[in-house]
């Protein structure tokens, strides 16, 4: 990997500060450098897009940097169908958005009890919840696995939902907590004056104020849950369960894939991730920055 | 845990103030039980349960489902001392550890400051935020998604990398991923294209909350760009870089998903890792209590260095607000 060079800043002039950043040809190497960075970091999406859109014929013709000679869609198309493409978007939008927002609430409660319930012995629980975060996932899989098996839940989306809520909510309460830790006690000791119960302190008072706090946390739940690999991989054994990673993995070994239909149903599966990202990326940089000057 | 620490970092500041909770007798706390209830079970169940069943399998010989569970004692760890591949698996692990976190790191903080510090001032913020997205692009894709993608490209037959060297007049362009040579290091490749936009985006966030007046300062003394990188962005933004440090050594102990589409461990264990190694013992092999073994030791190596980094950091933490 090139690192971008950095070259000595031009020397310092007391006349003002613009002018002093305007001079030196160091500063176009550098930045032609970065930019050398960046395009090889993309160079990768780049030659995934050419391809994907050319025919196999084409592709063992013309090498994969040509340009396509024409625009052809059958290795989408192929791969749509060949891994029921619908179906896999919706398992992973159904399990991504349920353990969103089930695993924000549990965080919630979580660090409810910690940060504004100052339990006792709550600086090991929330080291417990971070630590349970950071534990390889191959050491819980076979126990959950079979475990699955027992009560009826082997090759079910809510196996995998019921875990990564769990999961995800470790690292949410370890988060939460320390963000309630220093909620205002004056809204608090208000609205205990009116009588309020502890629940709904819970609800009228922070939770409102916690709301961008949240919907960042869910936001990264829902990537997170997206991209996750091995629990389903494990978990979910048969067509019509499976995510997309999972889709697009195990028609990897298909002989039948053409480096075309490869290329297309990469292109595939890496658009909804994108768009999601697109979509939030104001909300994410809105939301912690909200959350860090509140 | 990719992204997690952007809003883990924004926090850590302001972990150390915390105002009390109104008082209500001696034990108010004992209230708020109730709320830990749903959290405690579902966390017995989903990780406190089957990690001490898995510590149990893995004291047992036991070809998995329904097949008897046979007594082992220590057995499976006694094997796994004498056992090259598993060895091979914690040697690769190292490697995972240069690739995901000693490069990213230190190419990102580089990065991070020159995007930040010098790019963004002279060619203004937007060049440098374009630059840093094209950085993040990787990964903002499912790990497992890259990885197919990198296979293909690496492909010895009908890989992008190879068709472009045989344009070049190399006739016999290297198996990348089939040669026991080269596999780690494509392996790496690819785990430090898909990790390097994580550091640039945190470290880009840090830089945000320095004081501005400190670099102002400093290039007034005279101080040029590789001196104030080194006296004020690498100090200023520590705390930053162990949590980098932290969840990215953790993440590269526990990496599966490359391996698993990237090689499947081989070609003759050159990649095996030991997720992946414990996860052919449990669904391959069926050697349910073998595996269990490794993914004990992986967990205890895991937790012991974070509890590791963690020290560091409290200690680093203490010393500032002493020094200071």
């Amino acid at each position: 990997m090139a690192v971008a060079t950095p070259t000595r800043a031009p020397e310092v002039r007391r006349s003002g500060i613009d002018s002093r950043y305007r001079r030196g040809v160091g500063r176009w190497l550098v930045l032609a450098a970065a930019v050398v960075v960046g395009l090889m970091i993309l160079a990768p999406f780049g030659i995934m897009l050419l391809n994907a859109v050319k025919s196999p014929q084409d592709y063992s013709a013309n090498g994969p940097l040509s340009l396509p000679s024409s625009i052809y869609l059958d290795g989408v198309l192929a791969f749509w169908e060949r891994t029921e493409f619908p179906v896999k978007l919706w398992n992973s939008v159904f399990i991504s958005a349920v353990v969103a927002v089930l695993g924000a609430l549990l965080s919630l409660l979580n660090a409810y009890a910690i940060g504004i319930g100052r339990v006792k012995g709550r600086l090991w629980i929330v080291t417990l919840f971070l630590l349970a975060n950071m534990l390889p996932q191959e050491a819980l899989i076979y126990p959950l696995f079979t475990m699955a098996q027992s009560v009826g839940l082997s090759n079910s989306q809510w196996s995998v939902i019921i875990i990564f809520t769990v999961i995800q909510s470790a690292f949410g309460t370890y988060l939460l907590a320390s963000v309630l830790g220093t909620f205002p006690p004056a809204l608090l000791e208000a609205a205990a004056l009116d009588g309020a119960s502890r629940w709904r302190i819970l609800w009228q008072v922070v939770f409102p104020i916690m709301r961008p706090t949240l919907s960042v946390l869910m936001i990264f739940f829902f990537i997170w849950t997206w991209n996750e690999f091995f629990i389903p991989l494990v978990m979910l054994t048969t067509n019509d369960t499976q995510t997309i990673p999972i889709a697009l993995a195990s028609l990897q070994g298909d002989r039948m894939m053409d480096a075309p239909t490869i290329n297309a149903g990469t292109l595939v599966s890496l658009v909804p991730a994108v768009v999601f990202f697109l979509i939030f990326q104001r909300t994410l940089t809105r939301g912690v920055t909200a959350g860090a000057v509140k | 845990m990719a992204d997690s620490t952007s809003i883990l970092t924004a926090r850590r500041s302001r972990a150390g103030r915390r105002p009390r909770a109104p008082r209500r007798g001696r034990a108010a706390w004992v209230g708020y039980l109730p709320y830990l209830l749903p959290g405690a079970v579902a966390f017995a169940v989903v990780i406190g349960y089957p990690l001490l069943s898995n510590v149990y399998f893995s004291l047992f010989k036991w070809r998995g489902g329904m097949a008897p569970l046979r007594w082992n004692g220590l057995g499976n760890y006694a094997d796994l001392l004498g056992d090259d591949q598993f060895w091979t698996s914690f040697g690769n692990s190292l490697a995972m550890i240069v690739a995901m976190v000693l490069v990213p790191t230190i190419v990102g903080l580089l990065l991070a400051a020159v995007l930040f510090d010098y790019l963004g001032r002279r060619f203004g913020e937007r060049v440098s935020s374009v630059l840093r997205a094209t950085y993040y692009l990787p990964q903002i894709l499912p790990v497992a998604v890259a990885g197919v993608l990198w296979n293909w490209i690496l492909n010895s037959q009908t890989g992008a990398l190879n068709e472009i060297l045989r344009g070049m007049g190399i006739d016999a362009p290297p198996n990348w991923l089939g040669d026991p040579a080269t596999a780690l290091p494509a392996v790496m490749l690819v785990l430090i294209w898909i990790q390097i936009g994580y550091p640039v985006v945190i470290f880009m966030a840090a830089l945000q909350r320095v004081d501005p007046e400190l670099y102002e300062a400093a290039e007034l003394d005279g101080a040029g760009w590789w001196h104030r990188f080194r006296a004020i962005t690498v100090p200023q933004i520590r705390p930053e870089t162990f949590v980098v440090t932290l969840t990215c050594t953790v993440a590269a102990l526990k990496v599966f998903a490359p391996i698993y589409v990237l090689t499947r461990g081989g070609p003759e264990s050159s990649t095996l890792v030991p997720s992946y190694y414990s996860y052919l013992n449990f669904f391959d092999k069926s050697q349910v209590g073998y595996g269990a073994a490794i993914a004990t030791v992986l967990t205890l190596v895991i937790v012991v260095l974070a509890v590791i980094i963690l020290g560091l950091q409290g200690r680093a933490e203490r010393r500032e607000r002493e020094g200071i």
